[in-house]
């Protein structure tokens, strides 16, 4: 029924690199459409990055003097992140609210936030420049610490960290290592509030960089309340996540879960739905005080105003009331819609800060938007991350249960 | 008898009353000293009335710091409006105004404080104790100083596999050996007077009273996001030469300083509070279960 693997304890190196070997050999069938389509993107992907290091990053972007950061910046990191979001809400309202309800989804988003951070995050070092220098914010003896980019750096590596820390009990029990299992579990709960106090400032500082692009990002988009903004949006962003990922997982990976918690998973929808309606509620409720107090009435009725309402009420306000009216008659059929426009309109926000109402008043013909390259690096990355997440999915206890040595008794 | 501890202790107080005085004297004196000079910036002063376009500045430029030098007997350059760019700190262009063409001189505006120093994480952008913003090799390429630039002046080599920030440093390696700027001394107008920024405004503002009616009342950068290192005087109002007039008087640092302060806050007051909410949880979750066990 599930992944119960390593059931006789390891003894000595060579059990060990006999377990390891198995374990790292493919499971399933190899050529699928997914695999043969998914590997072609990453073997593109990766000669694309060697060109780009070999030919800096004109030749593979479009990025200008006009237009310093594109879709590696305003897609990878700064809606991966959101996305990853998932991991800090649902480790509080396990680990810090003791709702055991959702117990069964903290590995799978856990596991989601952590391959995020190290994908997206790690999109970053394709778009610094001089990436060899990429360890001078950790260590060295110039520290920028005024900068919110310093801040955020920081807290990705140790979110990193942290997120790792949540999720190695399940490489515990995949090794079937007994005591290791027990200490890592011990620090689960200390992980948790870490994590969660790192997220809640790094979401908010992903919008606190634009803080100082002030005059740059169209007045609508621009106002000084972005990280709280940024730390709501989260919220929601991170559990739409955790709703289409595991409407996904559950066809996918459906062998490993057993029929009662397919019963209960419909049921956390449901709850998971009524925590994005409210934390959604209160989004749109600021963004329309930031609105009202802001006094740009007039620039509603521009192209930029019309695409804000597009974004604040087709993708924020809608979405919103699908997951009340979802959560309400129990239709998971609402509350998956609901969780795809709340998440396009997640992408939408980021990319409008970022990109889109980014120097708004450039002309079209001189726009930035992405070349082919710069997407095909992109899908490369999230594809290699849908690997890297059915690799260990298929030998770590991930969706099915823990082996029953490790029963636990979570704090 | 030796010493006792009272005469040790007295022996160690007058010591200390003796060297602490003229030591903490001297490390203030010193404080003193490097604020003083810190906060004396140096800076430019353009008078696009004096300037004539003729260019001699971005060939100057050109020349101290090896970058291709400009034709600047093709006045056809002046027919577009050029930013500056990798391979150009400085560019004079030609604006159509009320009162005709007028030429005014682009570059890094050495701001007092730096939106571009502030978003650095790695301090690879300085805001040097004499005025000048200079870039430095430990930089990560990230591109947020471009990104926090009011003026979009740091400009990035994307055709490199080595890239480099580029930016007018005021030439600072000169300021270093006592020179004025290259552009400065190359100017023939007399457009371009390099100083202390303090005496600086004055003088412009000397100008200003002294011909009636030839300036706008106004010296662009005295105030503006807080004030910058290069100031400049007009006779047509500063949109009309490409100047924005939307930045506002705020240094642009302080737009992210109220993210920062919550920063130690969110961290010292977060966990606590978890934790909190984590046992009123368990406590309570304990006590229905034992509800649930008598039933």
């Amino acid at each position: 029924m599930n992944t119960l693997t390593a059931t006789e304890e390891i003894k000595g190196l060579k059990d060990f690199v006999t377990f390891l070997s198995r374990e790292l050999k493919p499971k399933g069938k190899l050529l699928t459409p997914f695999n043969v389509i998914s590997a072609s993107l990453i073997l593109l992907g990766a000669i694309l990055v060697l060109y780009r290091l070999v030919k800096g990053m004109g030749a593979v972007t479009n990025l200008s003097q006009e237009f310093p950061w594109g879709i590696w910046i305003g897609f990878d990191v700064m809606v991966g992140v959101a996305f990853a979001g998932g991991a800090y809400v649902l480790t509080f309202v396990v680990y810090i609210l003791h709702s055991d309800k959702y117990h069964s989804l903290i590995r799978a988003t856990v596991l989601n936030g952590l391959l995020a951070y190290v994908f997206y995050a790690g999109a970053i070092f394709l778009d610094l420049g001089r990436w060899w220098n990429i360890t001078n914010p950790l260590w060295g003896n110039k520290f920028g610490a005024n900068s919110v980019l310093f801040l955020i750096s920081w807290h990705f590596l140790l979110y990193m960290i942290a997120e790792f820390v949540e999720f190695s009990p399940a490489i515990a029990e995949w090794l079937g290592m007994r005591k290791l299992r027990k200490f890592l579990g011990s620090l689960t709960l200390g992980a948790v509030v870490v994590g969660i106090a790192l997220s809640t400032l790094h979401q908010a500082g992903l919008g606190a960089l634009f803080m100082m692009a002030k005059g740059k990002v169209h007045p609508l988009w621009y106002t000084e309340f972005i990280p709280v903004l940024f730390f709501v949006s989260s919220i929601f962003a991170g559990l739409s996540m955790v709703i289409f990922e595991g409407t996904i997982s559950h066809r996918v990976f459906s062998d490993k879960i057993s029929h009662e918690e397919h019963a209960a998973y419909d049921e956390m929808l449901v709850g998971l739905s009524q925590g994005c309606a409210v934390a959604m509620f209160v989004y749109f409720f600021a963004q329309l005080l930031i609105l009202i107090h802001g006094w740009h009435w007039a620039l509603l009725n521009t192209a930029m105003g019309w695409w804000y309402l597009v974004e604040n009420v087709g993708l924020v306000a809608i979405p919103c009331l699908l997951f009340f009216q979802g959560a309400r008659y129990r239709n998971l059929l609402v509350i998956r819609t609901a969780a795809i426009l709340a998440m396009i309109g997640i992408i939408i926000n980021r990319l409008n800060i970022s990109i889109i109402a980014f120097k708004w008043w450039i002309p079209f013909s001189e726009r930035y938007f992405p070349s082919w390259m710069e997407i095909v690096i992109t899908l490369a990355i999230i594809l290699t991350e849908v690997w890297v997440f059915r690799w260990v999915v298929n030998r770590m206890p991930v969706f099915g249960k823990p082996p029953a040595w490790a029963e636990e008794t979570h704090s | 008898m030796g010493i006792d501890r009272r005469t040790f202790l007295k022996g160690l107080g007058a010591g200390m009353a003796v060297t602490l005085p003229g030591s903490s004297l001297l490390a203030r004196n010193l404080e003193a000293e490097d604020i003083a000079a810190r906060k004396e910036f140096s800076g430019v002063l353009v008078d696009t009335t004096r300037c004539v376009g003729c260019r001699s500045c971005e060939m100057a430029c050109a020349e101290a710091h090896g970058m291709p030098i400009p034709d600047i007997g093709d006045t056809s350059a002046l027919d577009t409006v050029r930013p500056t760019s990798v391979t150009q700190w400085t560019v004079v262009n030609r604006y159509k105004t009320d009162k005709g063409d007028v030429f005014a001189k682009k570059q890094c505006m050495h701001c007092n404080q730096p939106g571009c120093v502030a978003a650095c994480l790695v301090k690879a952008m300085a805001k040097q104790p004499d005025g000048a913003v200079t870039w430095d090799t430990n930089c990560m390429g990230c591109r947020y100083c471009m990104i926090s630039c009011p003026f979009d002046i740091p400009k990035f080599e994307y055709d490199s596999a080595f890239p480099k920030i580029q930016k007018c440093s005021l030439c600072w390696e000169r300021l270093q050996k006592g020179q004025k700027p290259a552009c400065v001394e190359a100017c023939p107008a007399e457009a371009l007077t390099f100083g202390k920024r303090r005496d600086l405004i004055e003088e412009a503002n000397r100008r200003i009273y002294g011909e009636a009616g030839k300036y706008v009342s106004h010296i662009y950068g005295e105030r503006e996001v807080g004030g910058t290192g290069y100031l400049y005087l007009a006779a047509v109002p500063f949109e009309q030469i490409g100047f924005r007039t939307d930045l506002g008087t705020t240094a642009y640092p302080e737009y992210s300083k109220g993210f920062l302060y919550s920063v130690p806050i969110v961290l010292l007051l977060w966990p606590a509070f978890l934790i909190g909410i984590n046992t009123i949880t368990k406590r309570k979750n304990e006590l229905q279960s034992r509800e649930g066990g008598k039933r």
